[in-house]
């Protein structure tokens, strides 16, 4: 089991190094520090002096692998690679292209991102679950055909329209819940409830189709039929029996995606004004900042392959019978 | 003649529509093939849905046919000078909706309206008011346009829909007269057998989707030369002709992406399944790391880099929409490059399968090269998961157009697309009174191209993998028929 952990967080290293080589490559080598100077000051004609202080004030003015101009040692340390990729690996990210600290506004925006992410996360799970259960629960009737055609239709509206759509009903219309803001208050749960719901609403129908697959592939298991034959009640076959073992496969979809809740439901955050990782995002997008992209790609992908671990881990737990070695 | 103009994405689309031929031709040459296929054919829902989709591939494909039209000749010159060309490109589309498209008001009307949206000063009879402008286009045929506004649209909706239901009347009958006479039936009993599903095609559904789509569009044919039927947007275009202009920019999104995955996806998934060993290693690392950057920022990494492209280099592009086109070409490929992963996951676990199967190995003691395994043997037993794959991805890959153009790495912002259509509607909600008709345009059209899309492709789906046929909703009477089918 040890072992098993080890290797896996050894390959999860080696993976981080491919996406730190695949992103020097592509913010580096492919877009030079001249062309997001040119981005970044703006137009077309820019002067190489502007171009030069830019990359001066910014660090960005050492080449990118090797500097013949150094001595020693510092023909390899003087360059872009080790002063910008490899920081990375210590979690040191440096500052933004508009020179503020990543790591300060990382710290800051976590909470909002969590606040958000770990309540949507919960609860779209239970949602969910009763959702596909009782859809398999009422199967072979009217409802389940209108349950599985109103998932396909939820399936198939864009997530930006629920966004919007719910603002207008909820907060314009009704005016229950404010539009979107955050505050680190005691009436924080108000700016919460909408962005929440949405977040569940906008997923429930892949993930409660996906689930119902899950336990309609259960359902016609032997033990099922066993458990019937004692005469146990239908509920308490698919709540007993059938989501006990379910459980499994549900496990591995949802823990994957359990770090990158970090990252927070991007699109969700800057509708809402909430001034989490998602919005620090899309803000380094739109504002053409690489180094924030940067961080935040680093940032993604090492959770991603914190996810993938954990699966791991908890298909052991979950399951006595796999045993990794 | 006009000069024909060939844009990056129309080639590729006619790419698409040229292999699509030949997997039809292939299909239909293949026993087992079209067997499968024809399960779908006989999905009622599918079929209706494919009529769906068939229409919106004609307006993509329509709007795909670009060209420069023939300036006539100025009265002077003389008789063998060049000819010349409009600066502007037309789609076929643009051209049969010239009016529509020419039509443009000055700002924001509401559907079918005959005035403008907001307030302006307006000099009557001399004197400075503020209200609403009549529309330039909209309505401009009516005299008296509060009292004869609603008997206007009436008549002509009922005239509209009236040769709707001729048109569909007439195609229904000329529909059952080819039925009559293949099943040699007569009239009444084909007409009875179609209606009750018993001639292996679900002619119901499919004639009754048709009627729907005849009776909207006679509506909107009958309606749309005199009002503006869906409204305008912000800068006085039309809502319905920037709605059908934006088919082509999901479907190109859609397709041209999942084709971009296939090569990529196939060429891995089979190295990497069949090889085994380092190859394997090797290429499952390589996907590892492409999977595990979240997407949008790996898409927006490569969109911000073929900006700086685009903006080094504008003597490449000729005119704006070229330079637009390039980009939404460059966009889809790039989902193509960062979205392989999935698929060749799946291709490399289906030939790990395989490679070991009784009839490979045959093939390899036979001296059968690993080229010529992996390209008769392997290959064209890959082929329908690639089918189910390409088009379970379209859904998602439309939908996504519009969370990036949200975040700006989608298409170019003159590009029209739902994404920038629902874009432009974030803020139009929070207008008091509410321009709530581009958001509710944009959305029908998306629901119901994805949502056909989604509903066609579960059928392809189970169609080609029978497990999936299990999870298929029934009424217990369906179930029973199966069981007892299976005993």
């Amino acid at each position: 089991m040890f072992n098993y952990i080890l290797r896996r967080l050894l390959y999860g290293v080696l993976v981080l190094v491919g996406v730190n080589l695949l992103t020097f490559v592509l913010f580096f080598a492919v877009n030079t520090p001249d062309d997001m100077a040119r981005m970044n000051i703006g137009g077309k004609r820019v002067s190489a002096d502007a171009i030069q202080k830019w990359k001066v004030e910014r660090g960005y003015d050492k080449p990118l692998l090797w500097n013949e101009k150094a001595q020693g040692p510092e023909k390899l340390t003087q360059t872009l690679f080790y002063q910008r990729s490899l920081p990375l690996f210590v979690l040191d990210f440096g500052a933004t292209d508009t020179g503020r600290d990543i790591a300060y506004e990382l710290s800051q925006r976590a909470g909002p991102s969590l606040a958000v992410a770990v309540p949507t996360f919960l609860l779209g799970v239970f949602a969910v679950v009763v959702f596909s259960l009782v859809l398999v629960f009422f199967r072979a009737t009217y409802l389940e055909l209108w349950g599985v055609g109103f998932c396909v239709f939820l399936l198939s509206i864009s997530g930006l329209f629920y966004i919007i759509a719910g603002q207008f009903l909820f907060s314009k219309m009704l005016k229950l819940v404010p539009i979107s803001g955050f505050s680190d208050g005691g009436d924080f749960v108000v700016f919460l409830v909408l962005p929440v719901f949405i977040g569940i609403v906008s997923r429930l129908g892949g993930e409660a189709l996906f689930y119902r697959t899950m336990f309609l592939e259960e359902i016609g298991k032997d033990y099922v039929r066993t458990a019937r034959s004692k005469g146990l009640t239908e509920t308490m076959v698919l709540f007993r029996h059938v989501l006990g073992n379910a459980l499994l496969p549900i496990l591995t979809s949802t823990v994957a995606v359990l770090p990158l809740l970090f990252l927070g439901a991007l699109i969700m955050e800057s509708f809402f004004g909430i001034p989490g990782l998602g919005s620090f995002t899309i803000d380094a997008i739109a504002g053409q900042d690489f180094a924030g992209v940067r961080a935040m790609v680093f940032l993604g992908s090492l959770l991603y392959i914190l996810g993938l671990v954990l699966t791991d881990i908890s298909y052991t737990l979950a399951d006595p019978r796999v045993r990794l070695g | 003649m006009p000069k024909f103009v060939f844009l990056a994405t129309d080639l590729a689309l006619y790419l698409q529509l040229l292999v699509l031929a030949l997997y039809v031709a292939h299909a239909l040459r293949t026993p087992l093939l079209r067997q499968t296929w024809r399960y779908v054919q006989r999905d009622a829902t599918a079929m209706a849905c494919s009529v769906i989709l068939g229409l919106f591939m004609l307006v993509a494909v329509l709007d795909s046919v670009h060209f420069r039209p023939l300036l006539p000749n100025a009265p002077d010159a003389a008789a063998g000078t060049a000819p010349a060309y409009s600066m502007q490109t037309f789609s076929v589309l643009d051209a049969l909706l010239s009016s529509p498209r020419q039509a443009r008001e000055k700002t924001y009307s509401r559907p079918l309206a005959t005035h403008q949206f907001a307030k302006e000063s307006l000099q009557r009879d001399g004197v400075t008011v503020r209200d609403y402008p009549r529309l330039k286009f909209g309505g401009s045929h009516l005299q008296d346009p509060p009292s004869q506004w609603a008997s206007d649209v009436l008549s002509r909706s009922m005239r509209g829909l009236a040769s709707g239901a001729l048109v569909a009347l007439l195609a229904a009958a000329a529909l059952a007269q080819a039925l009559a006479r293949r099943h040699t039936l007569t009239l009444g009993q084909t007409a009875s057998a179609a209606w009750h599903g018993q001639l292996g095609v679900p002619w119901r559904a499919i004639a009754l989707t048709v009627t729907a789509l005849m009776l909207i569009s006679a509506w909107v044919a009958a309606l749309w030369p005199y009002y503006h039927v869906l409204g305008t947007d912000q800068t006085g275009n039309d809502v319905l002709f920037v709605c059908l202009k934006s088919i082509r920019t999901a479907v190109v999104i859609g397709s041209l992406a999942t084709i971009a995955t296939i090569p990529l996806a196939l060429v891995f998934g089979i190295l990497a399944g069949y090889f085994k060993g380092w190859v394997d290693d090797a290429i499952q690392y390589f996907y590892t790391v492409l999977s595990s950057i979240p997407s949008v920022l790996l898409i927006s990494a490569f969109v911000l880099m073929i900006q700086v492209f685009i903006d080094k280099n504008p003597q490449l592009f000729e005119t704006g929409l070229e330079r637009a086109d390039i980009r939404l070409f460059l966009l889809a490929m790039i989902l193509g490059i960062t979205g392989w992963a999935q698929l060749a996951r799946l291709l490399r676990a289906e030939t790990l399968k395989l490679s070991e199967l009784d009839y490979v190995q045959a093939a390899r003691a036979f001296g059968v090269s690993d080229t010529g395994i992996m390209r008769r043997h392997i290959l064209p037993n890959l082929t329908h998961i690639v089918v189910i794959v390409a088009v379970l991805d379209f859904s998602g890959l439309v939908l996504y157009e519009a969370v990036l153009s949200y975040v700006g790495v989608g298409v170019d912002p003159n590009t029209n697309s739902f994404g920038t259509m629902i874009n432009t509607a974030r803020n139009e909600m929070s207008r008091d009174p509410l321009v709530w008709w581009n958001l509710f345009s944009a959305f029908g059209f998306m629901v119901v191209l994805v949502l056909s899309m989604t509903l066609f492709a579960g059928a392809v789906r189970e169609a080609f993998d029978p497990r999936a046929r299990a999870f298929r909703v029934r009424s217990s009477a369906q179930r029973v028929a199966t069981v007892k089918e299976a005993a």
